[in-house]
């Protein structure tokens, strides 16, 4: 029982990754074809009926979960892997071995660049790269990336500085272990698990980001469907087939709170005394 | 440090922050593969055309240059002038700010009369059915995006129940007089849309502040000298929870203004967001340049401001202590 939102997470996020996985391989029909008449109801051969075009709404909603997947992915892994050097090498700079003042307004520096950073939210960055160079699946991944990188940055500094307080490190920095091998070593590994719940969390506002590009056109291009631009078609026929608007907002929605249960459920399986608090 | 010196710190910060950002944003519309005039014109355009269009606007000059002119403007309140229409971006700024700001601040009392509420009886009741209630529904909201919740308004109380209006917008002044009922059935439901997704993320910073007071020492005092659990909570627990829930509403702000602009486009309001979007359709850049700037700027000031009323509020942090980083 107190694992049950960890398991319903993983059963939700298991979901959408198969939906994924599988429809590279399989769909009940073409998701861009023309298969029945337009604006079906549910029925045996359409199970969620059938678009604004007469396309098949189960495939579209199945290699909808492509793009959502494939670009909380990358976004993700970009972000962790600009925040997360930035994080170590403030906090390793910082905390108690801090190699005097100038590793302190290294540290200061680097933060503050990334407070800087924090002010530009996904959109406004994916705004000004579709501005510059078209909208597309690219410009989504990496204005959603760069957008997270704060908040991998802050959550590996203060992981830093906790991990840096304790003694193994001193005694791995005392044997003539380099910086380098230290934070490989002994820092990394340590702060590893607060960063595995940050992905899960980060990976859910990256879907909520994504699906908010491609309901704005920011993101993938037609014909490849997506969640979010499937809301925007499905709002055009609000009025004639409100359902349409329905699924795709729901796949959004179970694929966010699996992952945030399952942040939540990491979260309490690391620290148990927290659950109390947050 | 003193307290003149920590301001004046605070903002150099701002100060800086507000450079490097307009620096960011430079940099991401001008230095990208390819030259403005010849992204403004397309890939069909004559080269003779856009060799005009580049020496009209100065584009020729070094990046530095016209970086400096566009900061230069800045200090003035000159945000720049479009490319595309010869309109200065602040003229068309100003109409469509009115309806971001309803929107906006709408939303944050809205969310806030929500959260306090059910932040509180998520702590009260956390062990209890109550609790596990109200934590359930905020988890429910996170998982829904603003434009989604939109949509599903729509659903009920336009389509379904046809009580308000499915989109469109009236000015709270016209000029044929006032149009409270029309302006105010047309913000609604944006409104709502936005404050469900902001309350969700409130209410579960709420909670774990109230939950941190309820095993705070001064909290069992005031319970042993006889005090109901609701009337020490209400006397001490607010304001000491308060403190967080204003940094939670400061660092949100980023969130509430792009939500705000995806929200714009579920209504068809004719906001900043609109504005913005249509500026990237017609890749007018320099609109989109100042615009984005307007709304980054809004959201350091904010920040700034918050910085400001913690060293209003808690002296501890005057001597050079930044705020502690949430996680979100």
């Amino acid at each position: 029982m107190k694992r049950a939102p960890l398991y319903l997470g993983a059963v939700l996020v298991g979901l959408v990754v198969l939906a994924a996985l599988g429809s590279l391989v399989w769909t009940p029909y073409d998701p861009a074809a023309i298969v029945g008449p337009k604006l079906a109801a549910p029925s045996f051969a359409h199970p969620v009926g059938t678009d604004h075009l007469g396309r098949d709404v189960i495939s579209r909603l199945l290699v909808g979960a492509r793009a959502t997947v494939a670009v909380g992915v990358v976004a993700v892994a970009l972000a962790a892997g600009g925040g997360v050097p930035l994080g170590l090498i403030a906090g390793m700079s910082d905390g108690r071995y801090a190699q005097g003042r100038r590793g302190a307004w290294l540290s200061e520096a680097l933060m503050r660049a990334v407070d800087v950073l924090y002010a530009f939210p996904a959109l406004l960055l994916a705004i000004l790269l579709a501005a510059a160079v078209g909208a597309s699946t690219a410009t989504a991944m990496v204005a959603i990336g760069v957008a997270t990188i704060p908040a991998f940055a802050r959550i590996a500094r203060a992981a830093t500085l906790t991990v840096m307080t304790q003694d193994f490190v001193l005694a791995a920095r005392a044997s003539g272990t380099s910086v380098g091998a230290t934070a490989v070593r002994h820092v990394l590994p340590n702060i590893a698990p607060v960063l595995g719940v940050q992905a899960s969390v980060s990976f859910g506002i990256a879907i909520l980001a994504e699906a908010g590009l491609s309901y704005l056109g920011l993101a993938t291009p037609p014909p490849t469907p997506t969640w979010g631009r499937m809301l925007r078609e499905g709002q055009n026929v609000l009025f004639g087939a409100p359902e349409q608007a329905l699924w795709p907002g729901l796949a959004i929605a179970v694929a966010v709170l699996g992952l945030n249960l399952l942040g939540d459920g990491l979260r309490d399986l690391l620290d148990p005394r927290l659950r109390e608090v947050s | 440090m003193s307290l003149t010196s920590a301001v004046l710190r605070r903002l150099l910060l701002f100060a800086a922050s507000l450079v490097g950002a307009s620096a960011l944003i430079f940099v991401a519309v001008n230095a990208l593969p390819g030259d403005v005039a010849q992204v403004m014109l397309g890939t069909g355009a004559s080269p003779e055309a856009v060799a005009a269009l580049r020496e009209r606007y100065g584009l020729d000059r070094p990046a530095i240059v016209r970086y400096a002119a566009w900061i230069g403007g800045l200090a003035t309140g000159d945000l720049g002038t479009s490319y595309l229409t010869g309109e200065s971006v602040v003229s068309q700024v100003a109409p469509r700010l009115g309806v971001t700001l309803w929107l906006v601040s709408f939303a944050i009392v809205v969310a806030l009369v929500v959260a306090i509420p059910q932040g509180m009886v998520a702590a009260m009741f956390r062990r209890r059915w109550q609790g596990a209630v109200a934590s359930a529904a905020s988890q429910l909201g996170l998982a829904v995006p603003a434009f989604y919740a939109g949509i599903l308004l729509v659903v009920v109380f336009a389509v379904k129940l046809r009580w308000l209006p499915a989109n469109g917008y009236r000015p709270l002044i016209g000029d044929d007089g006032w149009h409270v009922r029309e302006w105010a059935e047309r913000l609604v439901l944006p409104v709502a849309s936005l404050a469900v997704v902001q309350a969700s993320v409130l209410t579960r910073y709420v909670r774990s502040a109230f939950v941190e007071v309820l095993s705070e020492d001064w909290f069992r005092t005031a319970r042993s000298v006889g005090w109901t659990r609701w009337r020490a909570l209400w006397r001490h627990g607010v304001r000491n929870a308060a403190i967080s829930v204003v940094t939670v509403l400061g660092l949100q702000l980023a969130t509430m203004l792009v939500g705000a602009i995806v929200v714009e486009q579920v209504f068809s309001l004719p906001g900043l967001g609109t504005l913005l979007l249509t500026a990237v359709g017609n890749r007018d850049l320099q609109l989109v340049q100042g615009v984005v700037l307007l709304l980054v700027g809004a959201v350091l000031v904010i920040n700034l401001l918050v910085d400001l009323s913690y060293l209003a509020i808690d002296p501890r942090l005057r001597d050079g202590g930044g705020r502690g980083g949430g996680s979100r």
